[in-house]
């Protein structure tokens, strides 16, 4: 009979194997998923994980779409790992992304340089302030910060549904609910000619680096990783726990604010009501199958946005919905905490039941 | 206010509140158990999304009904395995079955998105329907919202009055004493698990059959997650369930009213609709802010991994 048995200490090598295996099963939970679609699983998976990738532009389009996932997904892991869930990265994504819309919008014209990094700290701090919420009272109040940062989430679209719906509207926009393109300085420059990938991209690996510092280099994302891991040694130590909630939700805000600068600042050129677009739910997901750490979430974000783009290319091409990429996602989260489980325990095999010890 | 939009309001007020009753007593004998299943959403779109596509084919809301369960039993499942065999984290799990159920009812619905169900018509009870102002409002109901009702008093009789009730609540309180006197803590864990899905998907078949009729990418809108804020505002107290959720549904209904009765009041409709949002964190707010209440009434092992030595 098989079973598990703990092992002595968590393996090292199964807690990087473990999300390698999660990728392996969630291919193979694909073909199975492609196969009963009536689909060919050859081909599905060609079009789905191949075809993004197969020439430069696809490439870069790649890198476009993991922007704002890495950048949510660090935000993120240092709460996390501080057992800190701000879920709500999605509402702070958005009011980034209204915070530097605004700012773009009130000097429409200008030329200056200073714009668009006026743009970015308004992102941050848009971001950081509605994360502020949640911070705020769980702190003074106690209130679960993964309800109030989820509710949050509503209420942020609902408030940019009604910026571009009324104050906001572009007067010349044939009444669609978006707002003037931005001007040429409040764009992010481009990267690649013929492509449009923009400077967020560098900017999202410069936080990601930031990110790294922090939480293995720094003292404070030390505490919050004993917080995290050993609860009563950090409160015996005398780490704070609330300034734990405060770093980690503010600095996840910050992120996911930048994160939404640079979808207004970059690909979409203005807001609209579509702006928040998953990326801060599947975010979590990044942080996870990225084990909290940089490194793991630049790649999980690079996997994530495959399979976006792959979603979009099934649509295309195989005449499958576009949210298959959600369910391909949502598969990737399960079979890693499935996996996971091989980091604390081992499988044995176990003749009937020997009775002595 | 004149009599008949009183009984228009008090009708509106229930239906609203339904689905949140039969989700968020679910959710509460789950976490009962000392479980904690983040991923009402994603079971609430799920049932929403089954509900209405075996509705859509066979005709019958009922069997809507039952698929809808078992559409939130089945994601329900998943989650125990996850959490109860595999030991996972129960917030990561609960977050995932929320994000992964979204997504896949998104993707299930796609062909329904155009489809138009027929509203199902109320039952009404005889004589006590008469009752003037609320007989109409309270007795000439969907057979859910009656159901709701029901559900309450079993579990309230369940709960405190039942032995089942009494090993229910030791497992989520003292897991290892429960297991010691030879309670299988981890099937019962895994049978409340399974019927907080169960009422999840009811609660979703409710939504898309006879509330709206019709199915929309994110028409839950995060009742699941109101429905998890409800059992922490409630205590763990099923009657507590009840009046919140029906001050919920009041709340927005409210805001329906007032978006739909032409009064010029100066306020952006956007605005309003949030207010729900606004209220759930404002209650929690209200009933967190003396740790000592959550203290005393969450199950003690509430989202504490168990497993037995062998």
């Amino acid at each position: 009979m098989l079973e598990l048995e703990a092992r002595a200490e968590p393996s090292r090598l199964m807690s990087w194997a473990s999300p390698l295996l999660a990728v392996a099963l969630t291919l193979a939970g694909g073909m199975v998923i492609f196969t009963a679609l009536g689909k060919d699983p050859a081909e599905g998976f060609r079009i789905f994980f191949l075809n993004p990738v197969k020439d430069l532009y696809g490439v870069s389009e790649l890198l476009l779409k993991a922007t704002p996932l890495m950048l949510c997904a660090i935000g993120l892991a240092i709460g996390f790992r501080a057992n800190v869930w701000n879920i709500g990265a999605e509402g702070q994504f958005m009011l980034g992304a209204v915070a530097a819309t605004g700012v773009a919008l009130s000097f429409d014209g200008t030329e200056s340089a200073l714009l668009l990094p006026a743009m970015v700290l308004a992102g941050a701090l848009g971001g950081a302030a509605w994360a502020a919420i949640p911070a705020l009272l769980r702190t003074r109040f106690n209130a679960n910060e993964i309800l109030v940062s989820l509710m949050l989430v509503y209420v942020a679209q609902l408030f940019v549904s009604w910026l571009v719906f009324g104050p906001w509207k572009d007067p010349d926009g044939f009444n669609f609910p978006q707002t003037r393109m931005f001007s040429d300085a409040a764009l992010m420059p481009m990267m690649l000619e013929g492509t449009r990938l923009h400077f967020g991209f560098v900017l999202a690996l410069a936080v990601l680096v930031a990110g790294y510092a922090f939480m293995n280099r720094s003292f404070a994302g030390f505490r919050m990783r004993v917080a995290g891991e050993a609860p009563d040694a950090a409160r015996y130590a005398g780490f704070s726990a609330q300034r734990m909630v405060w770093i980690g939700l503010l600095l996840g805000g910050a992120a996911a604010g930048l994160a939404g600068m640079g979808e207004v600042a970059g690909p979409m050129g203005q807001l609209t009501d579509k702006v928040g677009s998953g990326y801060g739910f599947a975010a979590i997901i990044v942080a996870f199958v990225g084990r909290l750490n940089a490194f793991g979430i630049l790649l999980a974000s690079l996997l994530m946005a495959l399979l976006y783009i792959g979603g979009e290319q099934a649509q295309q091409y195989l005449n499958l919905p576009s949210s298959i990429s959600m369910v391909f996602q949502g598969m990737l989260l399960f079979f890693l905490l499935g996996s996971d489980v091989f980091i604390h325990y081992r499988l044995r095999l176990r003749r009937r039941a020997p009775q002595s010890d | 206010m004149d009599a008949s939009l009183f009984t228009s309001i008090l009708f509106a007020t229930v239906v609203a509140g339904t689905p949140l009753i039969i989700v968020a007593l679910g959710l509460l004998v789950n976490e009962k158990a000392g479980v904690l299943n983040l991923g009402a959403e994603g079971m609430m779109a799920m049932g929403a999304v089954a509900a209405f596509a075996v509705t859509h084919h066979s005709a019958s809301p009922w069997l809507g009904v039952l698929a809808g369960m078992g559409a939130g039993i089945a994601m329900a499942l998943l989650f125990g395995v996850l959490t109860l065999t595999l030991m996972a984290n129960q917030v990561a799990s609960g977050l995932a079955l929320a994000i992964f159920g979204v997504g896949l009812a998104a993707f299930v619905g796609k062909p329904y998105e155009a489809v138009a169900l027929q509203a199902v018509p109320p039952i009404r009870i005889p004589f006590i329907a008469d009752i003037p102002l609320i007989g109409e409002a309270l007795y000439n109901q969907q057979a859910l919202v009656y159901f709701s009702w029901a559900l309450f008093w079993t579990l309230l009789w369940f709960l405190h009055r039942s032995r089942a009730g009494l090993v229910l609540r030791a497992v989520g309180e003292s897991p290892a004493s429960a297991h010691a006197i030879g309670y299988p803590v981890v099937r019962i864990r895994y049978l409340a698990v399974l019927f907080g899905g169960a009422m999840a998907g009811i609660g979703g078949a409710f939504l898309s059959v006879f509330y709206t009729p019709m199915w929309a990418e994110g028409m839950v809108a995060g009742r699941g997650w109101i429905a998890l804020a409800l059992v922490v505002f409630a205590t763990w107290r099923p009657l507590r369930v009840m009046i919140g959720a029906y001050l919920f549904g009041g709340v927005m209904i409210t805001q329906l009213f007032i978006q739909g009765s032409g009064l010029q009041i100066d306020f952006p409709s956007q605005l309003l609709s949030s207010l729900p949002y606004w209220a759930t964190i404002v209650v929690l707010v209200a009933i967190s802010r003396n740790a000592g209440t959550i203290r005393l009434n969450s199950p003690v092992s509430l989202g504490k991994p168990y497993r037995p030595e062998s």
